[in-house]
């Protein structure tokens, strides 16, 4: 980082040694992970910047919006309605973080075994050390898993947390709650913000968020190319930063990398050989800096061409019809689109896995590698019916259980490289 | 033709040497602290132009280096023991820090496999701690001893840690230390058995690695295992074996 921003985070009320030593392990992992790879595209170059400035620039601009007035609404769930949250003016981010970092404070309210992003999101609280956590003066908390649930209780302690209650089932009875969820959702954001939602801004609000999720859409088309014009990593790093960067920007940007891609489509200019398998990588969500997983499976030789992840394709392949004619419908049409997404906190969740042979089919992948955190028994549970209704179709699974920690970075590497010798 | 399959793991480094797919020379060694430089030491007096392709958790490191090709531990399991063993059905590899169990169509090709998770409870490494608590010198006295040993006395914890003090335990109690070892051996089988029965293991298995020559482990497997449970003659050498056929 080329400007000196600690007089911006010591006025957040960071604590400056603590976030000093987080800062020192992301630049040489991110050469390691992206910088590394050969032949990317250049058009990289604007996401590498925006990590280079992930706790710079991008919080400067929080912090002016917030001098004029404004409001950030932190969130750690795609079920939390952005367009919502930018209606009324506010700017929404995305709080899930995928490093291990004040572990030993979180232990001090949390049990030991629990779920490693629920663990650091509650470190990055208690020590201080997240400039988007501290810029937030309000939390968005939901009921998808008993772990983040029960947390959000914890979490209240330190910022004020609005919990949104996410259904089990989707079941009409279950729509109607969700639809009443999002409508209080409206109200308290009313009042968080003192702005009023009306039909313009929330059209204006759909409008904006669905050509972000339309840009990730046309980046996922172009990866059902082979040989493949990007490779997974790059993409999932895109997936990520969509969650706090500005969304017309980021929308932008997006938009120029896919015209690259399409000239390289064209040219037949892939990133990994054209024989190289195709994966797609489904499970708990992969929040930044976590790109472990997908980093051993291409350093293996494959190409990761889809994510059936919260931080991937569950996040932008719905959008919200735009047709309503009064707020209510707009309200209405935001809380269906959201119904839509197949989380593993619902039960059954068949949609998944109509959804991964689906996808295996389009994106032509030789094997799914299910990618589960430990201790998420929602989708380390869901793995069974995953692979009952991969085998059924003859698609090759592998499981992985992992956490954020390196220490089995080498059974990984054997049990992804032993993967795709059986798929080859 | 000569290809060399070296087998780089935790606890020891096998290199086969094949001349047109005959044995010519198989070697065992310690991994010692520098297991590049004990390697290198093993390939000194190989015949220049051999192929030489890595397996193990070295692998890669001895790609970097002077390996030409890598395979991984599990296709080099598989394609050493289908040269024993033809219609091989499963392969249960325990060597030093991890066990792996192989599915095998009977005609060499890979269809499944599982590995224990990152910690290596119930492999080699674990019966050797074990054998040090109990005062024994070799793992193999420990294997030999415990067979001696008589049911009823009961491991139930998997964690190295957790199982060492266990069996401190009940050595103070004044348990046979026979009896001790034999409920540690059975602990390790009931874990294989579990990740056996999870890919759902079909036989003629065989049984390779280094544990694979612990009588106590292997008469026991055999009493639990339904079929036909078959040990090569070298059971450390059948990664490099596979790796040399890679």
């Amino acid at each position: 980082m080329a400007t000196d921003y600690r007089k911006m985070w010591d006025k957040i009320g960071l604590d400056l040694d603590a976030h000093g030593q987080l800062m020192q392990v992301l630049p040489p992992t991110y050469k390691d992970v992206y910088l590394s790879q050969s032949n990317r595209p250049d058009s990289m170059e604007y996401f590498d910047f925006v990590v280079s400035e992930i706790h710079g620039l991008r919080i400067q601009e929080l912090q002016e919006h917030k001098s004029n007035g404004g409001k950030v609404i932190g969130t750690f769930c795609v079920f939390v309605p952005e367009e919502i949250i930018r209606a009324a003016g506010a700017i929404c981010i995305g709080l899930c973080s995928g490093v291990e970092i004040g572990a030993a404070q979180a232990e001090k309210v949390l049990p030991r075994n629990v779920c490693p992003l629920i663990k650091s999101f509650m470190g990055f609280k208690l020590a201080k050390v997240c400039p988007y956590f501290e810029s937030c003066d309000m939390v968005v908390g939901e009921t998808t898993c008993d772990g983040k649930k029960k947390a959000f209780e914890i979490l209240n302690d330190y910022v004020p947390v609005h919990v949104m209650e996410t259904p089990q089932m989707k079941r009409e009875k279950d729509r109607a709650l969700w639809r009443s969820e999002v409508q209080d959702f409206v109200v308290r954001v009313e009042e968080y913000t003192g702005n009023q939602i009306n039909l313009e801004n929330i059209q204006r609000s759909i409008k904006d968020v669905n050509n972000k999720r339309l840009a990730l859409l046309r980046l996922a088309g172009l990866r059902k190319q082979n040989p493949a014009p990007i490779s997974g990593k790059d993409s999932l790093l895109i997936e990520q930063i969509a969650m706090y960067d500005d969304v017309e920007r980021f929308t932008l940007k997006v938009n120029e990398l896919c015209d690259e891609l399409e000239t390289r489509v064209q040219g037949n200019n892939g990133v990994h050989a054209a024989d190289a398998p195709r994966i797609i990588v489904t499970g708990t969500p992969m929040a930044i800096p976590n790109w472990k997983v997908p980093h051993i499976i291409e350093s293996a030789g494959a190409v990761i061409v889809a994510e059936e992840l919260c931080t991937g394709l569950r996040y932008f392949e719905n959008t919200v019809a735009e047709n309503g004619t009064n707020l209510d419908q707009s309200i209405d049409a935001i809380a269906e689109r959201y119904l839509g997404i197949n989380c593993a906190c619902f039960t059954p969740n068949e949609g998944r896995m109509e959804k991964l042979v689906r996808l295996a089919k389009e994106y032509n992948a030789d094997g799914i590698i299910h990618c589960s955190l430990a201790f998420c028994d929602p989708y380390l549970i869901e793995a069974n019916r995953v692979e009952k209704v991969l085998k059924e179709h003859g698609i090759p699974l592998l499981k992985i259980e992992t956490d954020y920690g390196q220490e089995d970075t080498g059974q990984l590497q054997t049990r992804v490289e032993a993967f795709l010798e059986m798929i080859r | 033709m000569i290809s060399a399959g070296l087998d780089i793991g935790s606890r020891t480094i096998a290199l086969v040497e094949l001349n047109n797919l005959e044995t010519v020379r198989s070697d065992l060694v310690d991994t010692g602290y520098s297991p590049l430089e004990t390697a290198r030491a093993l390939l000194a007096t190989l015949p220049p132009g051999a192929t030489i392709t890595a397996t193990g958790y070295g692998r890669h490191a001895a790609k970097a280096d002077f390996a030409h090709r890598v395979v991984t531990e599990i296709k080099a399991h598989a394609l050493g023991v289908g040269h024993f063993v033809p219609d091989a059905r499963t392969v249960l590899d325990i060597g030093g820090q991890d066990t792996k169990v192989i599915l095998l169509d009977g005609l060499g090709n890979l269809e499944d496999f599982q590995m224990n998770d990152k910690c290596a409870a119930g492999t080699g490494k674990f019966l050797e701690v074990m054998a040090g608590a109990l005062g024994y010198i070799t793992v193999e006295e420990f294997g030999r001893e415990s067979l001696l040993g008589s049911p009823g006395t009961k491991i139930s914890s998997m964690c190295t840690v957790f199982a060492e003090s266990e069996a401190v335990s009940l050595m103070h109690k004044g348990v046979d230390r026979r009896d001790i070892g034999w409920a540690l051996h059975a602990s390790v089988v009931e874990r294989t058995m579990g990740l056996l029965q999870r890919v759902g293991y079909q036989t003629p298995l065989v049984f390779t690695g280094g544990v694979a020559m612990n009588p106590c482990i292997l008469t026991m497997l055999r009493k639990q295992v339904k079929g036909l449970v078959v040990v090569p003659e070298n059971p450390q050498l059948i990664g490099a074996l596979g790796a040399a056929l890679a």
